[in-house]
């Protein structure tokens, strides 16, 4: 027998309103929709409700706390279980991709191309099913070279000519006719194709220097037929009921301007041209992101506000920093914190030239000249005032 | 806190005048003994630089050796020379101002803007000091794009005068290349250049004209250090060896003279240019003796002398090496050994450590009883005390008092004994390398016989400790608010939930998870004596529940036992780590009894194994309970519910034998089988592709692709199958599989390694192939790509390698290490960087995060504003554990 259930939507949420007002939305939903599937009596509703309010108020961080240190611990500390040198298969076997410490020290160096990069290109619903067009799409994107669909080639310094044998089934390959070839090398003398062979590709150049020739056949070789530029390669895979184009080599800017592709979805490794392109919040949420799956890789269990704090205190500026030298550190405006890092002699002599100041306000300062920290419990200001009697004594300075 | 605290540091760079006034002695001697090894006045060894040997009193300021702090002296040099610490700010202040005028070479794009440049330069100057008090970076920056522009002015804006480039040749000589050619600038005519500056000019260019003109970069005076800084060493031979410094300033002191002596006598220009020379090399090489483009200055046997530079530089220099980490009283280090019976609160002192650290303790009339026990007790009977110090403030070392009885009399308010350690005192204990803060955590000192600090196991985990040799350090907090912060903040039932990832870091290990397994399985009946037994390990006094089996006899159940410590009103249910493979069970309809069931405070089904109290799990019995109940409940669980697991243990047994791991024949026959086909396969492969057959995968090589199908396909599947096999055919519960299934010790791989098989050995994750040309050792032919050729390790540990196989599975085992040396180096220079960039953050009362020079990093810290500690593994607020605690014996 089924009887009615006491608690709607409505109920609870007035339970929540009276009881629990500043939990956030997330929580609230999850609360009405949990105890309504647990079918719970109105007495437990308000118990659970009362029990999450209290536990949300005493989960609160307390003020005061050297988070930095705590969060700079959280991720060091597990950094020496992390595998060195792993090049790991990114889903596909073709391509190799950079994971563990070296990834990790990439992201925190905010160094300017990773490694390996790589984007996964997702595609508009048209193409997305479709494993032929998606092929197409990818064969657009990769760059393809005339070193790429060339067998041989030689130099004539008699006639001053380039010959290029191109080769037939990488043309197919790549989806290239021998005409566009002939067409991108227009620019650098007479081209035509010869009669006996219809893979043979001549230039005519008047560049009568035989080192100048030689020069100018690597230029030739190195001549973009189709695709973008850094994309050395491109790979369809399917991940899930969808296919996606996965790269070696990035190019943000370029693949977003393809009609064919999700640019709400499509995604690069690269943080420095996710900042150049899409903004700095972009590359916040990117190095997030990034230093979640390399932690995630290799097993390691890192709570996600730690990484935030760490891509915050790398992003707040509006730029990207590095966390070393050239950047956090590197800005401080603390002369003492700057020469206990690294290159102490400068930042002393530079600091004497400017007659700079250190207010002694970090961490780094007052551990140097033996006085508390101005943080944790040494933030508190508090003292207890003497009684009257005692007033006589000189107070304590804050 | 003490009662003074400074303020602020300035820098600056000491003039000629500030040098001259500050100094005490003039030198003039070259020599720094007389005949008879006293000495020299005006030398730099003048006595009045500072006292070097104790007793005697300083003739400036009448202090002893311990407290003048020595006095400078100086030099005055014949001829100016180059400091070369400044030689970029010169070389950038000649580019920027005028060569006649010595004005600041404003840019026209700021001359049009303002007009004329005298008022360019007032309209900047306001500029930049309004921004250099709001924004001290942005005004820095202003600053060098100015003097960056000014450089490059050809003309000056206030004379007219053409300007010259000029070349810095590194280390200190400056050329100035004219149509007429290049003319060296000697240090004289550079300080006359620097002296035309006017002050306002300076300071848009950045500098601080009251602090540091820049002709004080020139050297016309040499300050002469303090010998207190510079001590000389008595050899046992009785010989005197002087410091570096002192030695480079002998040459300076040296070099000068000689210079001054051509000066006077009119020598040549080349023989004073020389001069002048040598005095630069050594002024320079006494800053800084690495210098790029300067020979290492070198003393007599070759070692390179140390300049005031090396002393401040790197990781033992005077910065990282003794002002951010300081060396300390009142610690000790010895081997660590472990002690289940101890709390994990506490640590054992040997006693002999116990006698030699001490805590002040002021006297009180209610303490003086006790306190005069110590004082008679002296220094080397436990417990006593090692020092009195009187209210006058006189130190007085117990050793040497003749009549303790007399002096303990004397106690009284005012005074103060430092004792001995002694139970109950709070102590910091440490284990390096100190990567998180749970590798300094506060201890109870329980004073015990032996020679080694003794830790509870369950805190091996968070120091990351062993016992195969480790140290650990202890440090005694002497003061009532650093021994409040220990107990309050550090103490070790206080971390026990880990800030990295919100799950508990202290819990069950190893034998506990064992234990706990074999006490909560449902074969597992207790008689009476055995309830007893085990109850009295936890330190157990009540009464005893009923029995859970009446007849035929009395028995008792594991679960029950472990119940009797559970709080009355806790839920939980969740699956057991051995809840896997064929005895994976989702519900508590489970015939493995792997699903764990916890209503009000009773376990009624499930194991207890690593899920449910194991260390570094997150969302498990365990943290849960400390979650809900606190770390004092957290803290008594492991206290007296973990001694029990260790009770069980001991009167069942538990241990391993060569049966747990070896394998009936014809087990070893499939996996024989097993191998063969592999090896066969490889060999099908192998095949192709020399037939070229086989087709390489897209961006890969021939080769690669072998090598792929060969790894991935072929040989990881072997071992994996082989495990499977192995452990088909094994007890499940032999105490090995029960270690590996329960997460206790070991896994299923480890089994595998020992039963089975060891599998592919592998350098950098391809197969071993280094060593001879073309193959491993001179036991294969050439060329061979088989499995076995290339380190495919067929036999098992117990069954023992064969000789090449050993040498594959060590090369395969070298990696390993080698990869963990380099890896610590890299990511303890990783963490370095991060703590000092992120050690300024904290959070502010608003719960957002800033920076201590008052930035905001972030509104609200984690963008919830929960702190990953207190949270169950990311989550504020775990609704189902919401539900479960209150409705879970229901449901």
């Amino acid at each position: 027998m089924k009887t009615s259930y006491e608690l709607d939507k409505e109920k609870i949420l007035e339970i929540i309103g009276k009881k629990a007002s500043f939990l956030p939305k997330k929580i609230v939903e999850e609360l009405i929709s949990k105890i309504i599937a647990k079918r719970l009596s109105l007495e437990e509703a308000e118990k659970v409700i009362e029990l999450a309010a209290q536990q949300y108020i005493s989960s609160l961080i307390e003020p005061g706390e050297a988070i930095g240190t705590v969060t700079a611990q959280s991720i060091g500390e597990p950094g020496t279980q992390m595998t060195l040198r792993t090049f790991h298969y990114a889903g596909v076997r073709e391509l190799n991709v950079t994971l563990g410490l070296p990834r990790f020290i990439e992201l925190v160096d905010a160094k300017k191309t990773p490694s390996t990069p790589i984007m996964y290109i997702y595609l508009k619903d048209e193409y997305k099913n479709d494993r032929e067009k998606a092929l197409e799409v990818a064969r657009k994107i990769e760059l393809t070279t005339v070193d790429n669909v060339t067998l041989e080639v030689s130099t004539d310094p008699y006639t001053n000519s380039i010959m290029i044998r191109l080769d037939p089934e990488f043309l197919e390959d790549k989806g290239v006719s021998v005409e566009q070839v002939a067409n991108v090398l227009k620019k650098y003398g007479d081209v035509r194709i010869s009669d006996e062979d219809p893979y043979m590709v001549i230039i005519s150049t008047n560049e009568s220097d035989v080192f100048r020739l030689e020069k100018l056949k690597n230029k030739i070789l190195k001549t973009r037929i189709k695709g973008i530029k850094g994309i050395k390669r491109a790979i369809v895979r399917r991940t899930g009921d969808e296919y996606v184009i996965v790269t070696d080599g990035s190019n943000l800017r370029s693949v977003l301007k393809l009609r064919e592709i999700d640019p709400y979805r499509t995604y690069t490794n690269n943080i420095k041209e996710i900042e150049e392109v899409l903004g700095i919040e972009a590359a916040r949420a990117a190095l997030i992101r990034e230093m979640a799956n390399v932690l995630k890789e290799q097993g390691l269990d890192v709570d996600i506000r730690h990484l935030i704090l760490v891509a915050d205190m790398m992003t707040y500026t509006g730029t990207v920093r590095q966390i070393g030298r050239h950047g956090v550190t590197g800005e401080k405006e603390s002369v003492l914190a700057r020469a206990a890092f690294e290159i102490t002699a400068r930042h002393l002599l530079d600091a004497a030239a400017r007659g700079e100041e250190d207010l002694l306000r970090g961490v780094a300062e007052n551990v140097i000249v033996g006085q508390h920290m101005w943080i944790g419990t040494g933030r508190v200001k508090l003292f207890m005032k003497l009684s009257r009697k005692n007033e006589g004594v000189s107070n304590v300075s804050s | 806190m003490s009662d003074y605290m400074i303020e602020k540091i300035k820098f600056g760079i000491l003039s000629p005048d500030e040098i001259r006034k500050m100094s005490v002695v003039q030198i003039i001697s070259k020599d720094l003994f007389d005949d008879d090894g006293v000495p020299l006045k005006n030398s730099i060894m003048d006595p009045r630089l500072g006292v070097i040997e104790p007793g005697q009193r300083c003739e400036i300021c009448g202090n002893t050796m311990r407290e003048c702090p020595g006095h400078f002296g100086r030099l005055e040099l014949a001829r100016p020379v180059i400091h070369v610490g400044f030689v970029r700010h010169i070389h950038e202040i000649l580019r920027a101002t005028c060569r006649n005028c010595g004005r600041f070479k404003v840019p026209s794009s700021y001359i049009e803007r303002y007009g004329d440049p005298e008022k360019a330069v007032e309209e900047i100057y306001r500029i930049y000091t309004k921004m250099k008090k709001r924004w001290p970076l942005l005004a820095k920056r202003l600053a060098n794009t100015l003097k960056k522009e000014a450089m490059k002015v050809s003309q000056c804006p206030f004379c007219g005068a053409k300007q010259y480039k000029i070349r810095l040749e590194k280390p200190t000589s400056f050329f100035e290349e004219s149509e007429e050619g290049n003319l060296k600038l000697t240090p004289i005519d550079i300080r006359q250049r620097l002296e035309r500056v006017p002050d306002k000019d300076l300071e848009i260019m950045g500098y601080d004209p009251k602090e540091a003109r820049p002709e004080w970069m020139i050297i016309t005076v040499l300050p002469i250090p303090p010998l207190t800084i510079r001590p000389s060493i008595i050899l046992e031979t009785g010989a005197r060896a002087e410091d570096d410094l002192t030695h480079k300033l002998a040459d300076i002191v040296r070099a000068n003279e000689k210079l001054k002596e051509a000066l006077e006598t009119g020598a040549p220009n080349i023989i004073v240019e020389d001069a002048w020379e040598l005095l630069q090399y050594h002024i320079t090489t006494y800053f800084d003796s690495e210098t790029p483009g300067v020979p290492v200055a070198k003393q007599r046997y070759g070692r390179p002398l140390k300049g005031l530079v090396q002393r401040l530089k790197g990781k033992e220099g005077r910065f990282r090496g003794n002002l951010s980490g300081k060396r300390v009283d009142f610690s000790s280090r010895t081997v660590i050994s472990p002690d289940p019976y101890l709390s994990i609160n506490e640590v054992g002192v040997p006693v002999d450590v116990a006698k030699i650290l001490t805590v002040p303790e002021r006297v009180t009339p209610w303490n003086v009883e006790r306190l005069r026990e110590y004082v008679i007790n002296g220094p080397f009977k436990w417990p006593g005390a090692n020092y009195v110090i009187t209210p006058d403030g006189r130190r007085l070392d117990l050793r040497f008092v003749k009549d303790r009885k007399a002096l303990a009399q004397e106690l009284g308010p005012g005074w103060i004994v430092e004792r001995h350690l002694d139970n109950g005192d709070i102590v910091l204990f440490n284990r390096q390398p100190s990567l998180h803060r749970m590798s300094i955590m506060g201890h109870i000192v329980r004073v015990l016989p032996g020679r080694a600090f003794r830790l509870h196991l369950a805190v091996c985990p968070p120091y990351n400790a062993d016992f195969d040799g480790d140290e650990m350090n202890l440090h005694v907090p002497q003061n009532e608010e650093a021994r409040t912060e220990a107990r309050v903040l550090m103490l070790v039932q206080k971390q026990i939930l880990s800030p990295r990832y919100g799950g508990p870091i202290i819990g069950g290990i190893q034998d506990y998870i064992s234990g706990a397994y074999v006490l909560s399985s449902k074969t597992t009946l207790l008689t009476k004596e055995e309830v007893i037994d085990l109850l009295s390990a936890a330190g157990y006094i009540g009464p005893i529940p009923e029995p859970a089996v009446l007849s035929p006899k009395r028995y008792w159940t594991g679960k029950q036992i472990i119940s009797m410590f559970l709080p009355e009103d806790f839920n939980y249910r969740g699956a057991a780590k051995v809840s896997s493979g064929k005895l994976a069970c989702n519900d508590y309809e489970c015939f493995w009894d792997s699903y764990i069931v916890v209503k009000k405070g009773k376990l009624l089904l499930g194991v207890l194994d690593k899920k449910a109290i194991g260390s570094q799990e997150p969302e498990s019995l365990y943290h849960f309970l400390v979650r809900e109940y606190g770390d004092e409940v957290g803290r008594e669980f492991i206290d007296k519910v973990f001694r029990i697991f260790i009770k069980v243990l001991e009167k069942r047994g538990f241990t391993m034998t060569l049966e747990d791991i070896s394998l009936p024949n014809e087990a070893k026959a499939e996996i024989k089988r097993l191998l063969n086909e592999s090896f066969e396969k490889v060999h099908e492969l192998i095949n192709r592709y020399r037939s070229g057959e086989l087709e390489p995968e897209p961006g890969r090589t021939l080769e690669e692709t072998l090598e792929i199908k060969i790894m991935e396909d072929v040989l990881r599947n072997a071992r994996e199958m082989s495990g499977e096999i192995a452990v088909k055919y094994m007890d499940l519960f032999n105490n090995v599989f029960i270690m590996a299934r329960t997460g206790a010790r070991g896994s299923t791989l480890n089994i595998t390694q020992m039963a089975a098989t060891l599998g592919q050995q592998s350098i950098r994750g391809a197969r071993i192939s280094r060593g001879f040309r073309d193959r491993y050792t001179a036991h294969f032919k050439p060329g061979d790509l088989g499995a076995k050729a290339r380190g495919f390790v067929e036999n098992s540990f117990v069954e023992g390698l064969t000789p090449t196989e050993m040498f594959f599975h060590a090369a395969g085992g070298r990696e390993g290490l080698v990869d963990t040396a380099v890896r610590t180096s890299q990511s303890g220079y990783m963490q370095r960087r991060l703590i000092n960039a992120l050690q300024d953050l904290y959070v502010e009362y608003d719960l957002s995060v800033r920076s201590i020079e008052g930035s905001m990093v972030q509104i609200i810290y984690g963008e919830d504003g929960i702190d990953p500690m207190k949270g169950i593994h990311e989550k504020s607020v775990d609704i189902d554990r919401l539900i479960e605690r209150v409705a879970g014996h229901r449901l």
